[in-house]
């Protein structure tokens, strides 16, 4: 068999691990799936009111429950990382000449599963209570692809904390740093009400353009430069945290 | 066997994490075949040697081979040779046993359903047939041990190493499981295991290395161990602190244990008659220090005992308190 023979299989084994520990960790994936749900219930029903965006609140929220449930749900991944770490798991595959990247795309590649099946979730509940996105295939097409590249980033960026922390605790803090980082964008007010010192990040960090792509495109409105800001910041962003998982995991493991 | 590089060769192997010297001028050799224990306490550099042998630690300078291939320079090769049980099993505790062993299988490069066959051959030799539907999660800590051994069985290895293979276990997980690495050993594969109970390396090895501060204390089988190190203990007990302290300036090195509160010294001795009469007479001229003597057969706590200067294995430590 040849070396990317090999390695191919040895990254089908590992996803197809991760896929079937993540469906059955109940516990972790009615957490990810529920919370955003009743996250999204808590914007349009609580806070809906008091919030004038100019339209329907719930049609202006649903792109930011999107992401927020994709950052908290890929944010697990440091959680499954860290695990492998300090029980063995990680020490076993690498003896057995597993490649470190195998090992991480396996933990990465079912977070983008499990995301996939929390954002279908998320947005089947959305369409109940009055989300109305415009019926554009290319546009809904490009949408799941801008979410799926920022789902893949945050993945492999918690991959990589999770080969930082030393306690599964310890890697579960990040997932709340991940489920803040929406707050100061436009997710969830326009960034025009935010006081201006915070306006400065909220437009310019990379959740913002992720956002503005996925209401542009998913309700037909015009997008600008968004999706291509928001492309480059995932990609930007992926390409670090494969090359500080890979850092990272040559300083944890010989 | 007789040709062929050695299972595992270590030269003048150091290791140090900070300060912490852990190996200090390791070189040591295991022959294939059979099982060779590494005994020492906590620190003694056992743990840190296996991990060096498995690709898992780099060591500062020294080299260490495994079946003739460098750890450090021809890395993979050694892992197609090698395979690791650590102290905790690593498991997924959410896939059941067989589940388990067929990924395992899968990643050493067996098809589906070879891999399958492989776990079902496994999991039948661990006697774990009848689990072996269920998540680990459930299994007793003896179960996941042989899970655990199945597990590191399942890419063929020549060369196992086992750490503390039944540290936590109960007495009778702990005879089941050398059972089964005394069967590993008869299937032809070298195991090299660490371990802190002299009752391990004595009922299972083949060969023994004692590791004292990172370096080599003594090597050889049980018995040589004994023999050399004396294969009998005369115990003396003293009247008073005044005789006993006597009889240890005459004793000196030659002592091999001293208990100041129970006023009781021991002495290697080959258990014959005039030699026994003759310590005797050597330590305790005027006949009325030694309350008590005993002539027993060494055991390899003795030995650790003599060359470390302190016992071994951590029940005695409880005990003795």
């Amino acid at each position: 068999m040849s070396e990317l023979t090999v390695r191919r299989t040895q990254a089908a084994v590992m996803i197809g691990r991760c896929v079937r520990l993540s469906r059955r960790n109940v516990d972790a994936l009615l957490t990810s799936l529920l919370l955003p749900v009743i996250l999204m219930l808590f914007f349009v029903y609580l806070f809906g009111g008091a919030i004038d965006t100019g339209s329907a609140y719930v049609t202006y929220v649903v792109p930011g429950v999107l992401l927020l449930c994709a950052g908290f749900g890929a944010a697990g991944t440091a959680v499954s990382v860290t695990t492998d770490l300090t029980n063995g798991m990680i020490e076993r595959l690498r003896t057995m000449d597993v490649g470190a990247t195998s090992i991480v795309a396996g933990h990465v590649l079912a977070s983008v599963a499990r995301n996939l099946v929390s954002t279908a979730l998320v947005l089947a509940v959305a369409v109940a209570i009055g989300f109305r996105p415009a019926v554009a295939p290319l546009r809904w097409l490009a949408a799941v692809g801008v979410l799926l590249l920022f789902v893949l980033a945050v993945s492999w960026l918690s991959a990589a904390f999770g080969l930082l922390a030393r306690t599964p605790e310890a890697a579960s803090g990040y997932t709340f740093l991940v489920m803040f980082l929406p707050y100061p964008s436009s997710a969830f007010v326009p960034v025009e009400t935010l006081p201006s010192w915070l306006r400065g990040f909220a437009e310019h960090q990379p959740v913002t353009s992720v956002i503005e792509s996925l209401r542009g495109l998913l309700l037909d409105t015009p997008v600008g430069s968004a999706p291509a800001r928001a492309a480059a910041w995932c990609l930007g962003l992926l390409a670090l945290a494969v090359v500080l998982s890979a850092v990272l995991f040559r300083r944890r493991i010989a | 066997m007789v040709n062929g590089p050695p299972a595992v060769e270590l030269v003048d192997l150091r290791k140090s994490f900070g300060d912490l010297v852990v190996l200090d001028g390791l070189t040591m050799r295991v022959a294939t075949g059979g099982v060779h224990a590494l005994l020492g306490q906590n620190g003694a550099g056992k743990t840190t040697t296996v991990r060096i042998l498995a690709t898992l630690t780099r060591p500062d300078s020294g080299s260490a081979r495994v079946a003739g291939h460098d750890v450090v320079r021809e890395r993979r090769r050694v892992r197609r040779t090698i395979s690791l049980a650590g102290q905790h099993a690593a498991l997924d505790d959410g896939q059941t046993g067989a589940e388990n062993l067929t990924m395992l299988a899968r990643l050493s490069g067996l098809s589906g359903p070879a891999a399958r066959d492989r776990a079902g051959t496994l999991l039948e030799r661990f006697d774990l047939t009848d689990a072996a539907g269920r998540r680990v999660v459930t299994y007793s800590g003896g179960m996941r041990r042989r899970l655990d051994l199945a597990a590191s069985l399942v890419g063929t290895p020549s060369v196992i190493f086992l750490d503390e293979p039944t540290t936590g276990l109960d007495l009778r997980s702990r005879q089941g499981l050398w059972e089964v690495i005394g069967e590993l050993a008869g299937a032809g594969v070298t195991v090299l295991l660490t371990t802190q109970y002299l009752e391990e390396a004595d009922q299972l090895a083949d060969r023994i290395t004692v590791l004292h501060h990172g370096g080599l204390a003594a090597e050889g089988t049980a018995a040589e161990l004994k023999s050399r190190f004396g294969a009998q203990r005369l115990e003396l007990a003293w009247r008073d602190a005044a005789g006993f302290a006597e009889a240890e300036r005459r004793l000196g090195d030659r002592l091999t244990h001293r208990d100041p509160a129970r006023l009781a010294l021991s002495v290697a001795t080959d258990g014959s008659g005039p030699q026994v009469r003759s310590l005797l007479d050597e330590v305790d001229p005027d006949r009325h220090g030694v309350v008590r003597f005993n002539v027993r057969e060494a055991t390899l706590d003795d030995v650790f005992l003599t060359l470390t200067g302190q016992p071994v294995t951590p029940e005695r430590e409880v005990a003795n308190v």
